[in-house]
């Protein structure tokens, strides 16, 4: 029983959600493969390497593995999938895109998201927006699974030595091709890693009070920018801070949500956070439900209050 | 070019649903049903594709109980032209469903087949992948705009981090994300006219798909519970408990 890991990187280094993964894998029994399959991703394979826990790296190179097309990837770790009784992706946009074509192509049903491993073949995962916990048991012969980062935590990135094993690239699908792409650029740290988020809703009324409120707050604490799909659709935040269902679901130390009402469709994106802050003047606001600590007054006088406060 | 949007019928988005008593799944009795938030999204982008003029055809269809002909006559209200159930009693699993989608694409051969990211029920987030594993085609998912131009569709993809772009050749499978498009509210005489169109019935043994599911369902059990917080009377309360009692900051 070998379970393989397909690793998120960026060719250069790999991207945290990895390491949740390599830890769900481990926890599933046997020893822990890792692919990385990217172009020149020299770098990620030889950091994979230093995993702690895991047995074996392989990594394919090629130019059209670049942008991690799911065609091409699909065809990458299907190549080798023969090999393992599971295949596990981080639930990040990229393993999301990935994982249930491998499943489907093996002729086998695929496990989202999952939250905890019970046994090798057995897994928790949330359904209804985070509203229940349904314990699955898996028929196939090969276990595709998608990993919650926040559900697990990360394997050592360092203290492993497992060796670099290189695969040949499959064929170009030829049916895809990468166009570019717009990545906000952020010093900040990233949103589903960070131990501190703030969050901003609608009540913001703006994107420039977003960022005048907003920011001062996260530079003070150290923390991530988030925001609820009010404030992203009214256009005050850019797409990637949104938390919830269909957003990001992160599980920071600290998550401070300023006017945010708190939808049942944002809860299921950080109602796992250690300690919830609501700031919000409604006093029924569902919001104050989740808090730990709950702050009734308008935030334009509040926020600005807490930066003095700290 | 023909369009294939395939719909669930789901618990309607804003209904809190509980866990049943014996652990055995969601107390679904007398709850109210819509069509799945994404799959709305979906039917908007084809019908619009097809007021473009890209687009001649709109098939919507759905997979489960004999209810979910209300959500078809809802996107064929929406400006869907025709509809297709196949109809079964039993759990669908989206490996089951994409086969059932894969049957119905043989059959129409569609250039572009349109699907919500996600359902909000099992949160799967696989369907649309599937179909396009099984038909071998390129696939666009967490689509935010979606361009058809000379045999291809142009698709912006919502990532972690940002946007991306994509072409796929046609065919293809493009899944929705939520800021696509504002999808329209349905009027009384769409709703009326919706009533006329055809709705066709097949089973899955009339498309060879065998539906068993993989994944069996050992119990659903309730998130585990917060504790009960409490409110700060004001800004210096509120730091004072974050750095002495909670110890966060």
């Amino acid at each position: 029983m070998t379970a393989l890991v397909i690793a998120e990187h960026d060719n250069a280094s790999l991207k945290g959600a990895t390491l949740n993964t390599v830890a769900a894998a481990a926890q599933c029994g046997g020893d822990v493969h890792v692919l990385i399959a990217g172009h020149n991703a020299g770098p990620a394979a030889a950091a994979a390497a230093q995993i702690a826990g895991v047995a074996k790296v392989i990594h394919a190179d090629a130019e059209y593995l670049a942008h991690g097309l799911a065609e091409n990837m699909a065809a990458q770790v299907l190549a080798i999938a023969s090999n393992y009784s599971h295949i596990l992706f981080p639930a990040t946009a990229s393993g999301k895109n990935i994982a249930p074509r491998v499943a489907a192509q093996l002729d086998v049903g695929q496990i989202s998201d999952i939250t905890k491993v019970i046994a090798a073949d057995t897994f928790e995962r949330p359904i209804y927006a985070g509203n229940a916990i349904a314990t699955v048991q898996s028929t196939d012969a090969t276990k595709v699974i998608t990993v919650r980062t926040t559900g697990f935590d990360p394997a050592a990135a360092t203290g492993g030595s497992a060796a670099v094993e290189t695969q040949a690239a499959q064929a170009d699908s030829g049916k895809s091709t990468f166009l570019g792409s717009e990545i906000a650029k952020s010093d900040r740290p990233e949103l589903t890693a960070a131990k501190i988020i703030v969050s901003g809703g609608r009540a913001l009324g703006s994107a420039e009070k977003f960022n005048e409120v907003m920011t001062p707050l996260a530079d003070k604490l150290g923390a991530a920018l988030g925001a609820s799909r009010a404030a992203v659709d009214a256009g005050y935040a850019p797409n990637d801070w949104q938390v919830g269902q269909t957003g990001k679901i992160v599980a920071p130390q600290l998550y401070v949500a300023c006017g945010i009402s708190g939808a049942i469709q944002h809860l299921a994106g950080m109602k796992d956070s250690k300690v919830i802050v609501a700031i919000n003047k409604d006093p029924e606001a569902p919001i104050f439900s989740v808090a730990d600590y709950g702050l009734e007054a308008d935030l334009f006088t509040a926020v600005p209050e807490l930066i003095k406060a700290l | 070019m023909k369009v294939i949007v395939p719909v669930k019928r789901v618990v309607d988005y804003n209904v809190k649903v509980r866990v049943k008593a014996d652990q055995s799944g969601m107390d679904l009795a007398n709850v109210k049903m819509s069509m799945n938030p994404f799959d709305e999204i979906a039917v908007e982008e084809a019908v619009h594709l097809k007021e473009k003029g890209v687009v001649t055809e709109v098939i919507a269809v759905s997979c489960g109980v004999t209810q979910c002909q209300e959500t078809l006559r809802t996107a064929m209200a929406i400006g869907a032209d025709h509809a297709i159930l196949v109809e079964t009693t039993e759990e669908l699993q989206p490996l089951a469903v994409a086969k059932l989608l894969k049957a119905l694409m043989d059959k129409e051969q569609p250039g572009l087949v349109i699907l919500g990211k996600q359902a909000i029920d099992d949160d799967c987030n696989q369907t649309g992948q599937m179909l396009a594993a099984l038909a071998d085609l390129p696939q666009g998912t967490f689509a935010s705009k979606v361009e058809v131009v000379d045999g291809k569709v142009k698709v912006t993809r919502e990532v972690d981090g940002g946007l991306e772009t994509l072409s796929l050749t046609l065919p293809a499978i493009v899944t929705t994300d939520l800021r696509l498009n504002e999808p329209r509210y349905v009027t009384l005489p769409n709703i009326m006219k919706a009533k006329k169109k055809t709705l066709d019935i097949v089973k899955p043994e009339d498309l060879g798909v065998d539906v068993s599911p993989r994944l069996k369902t050992l119990k659903v059990s309730e998130p585990p519970k917060r504790g009960a917080g409490i409110k700060v009377a004001d800004v210096a309360a509120l730091v004072d408990k974050l750095k002495n009692e909670a110890k966060v900051i």
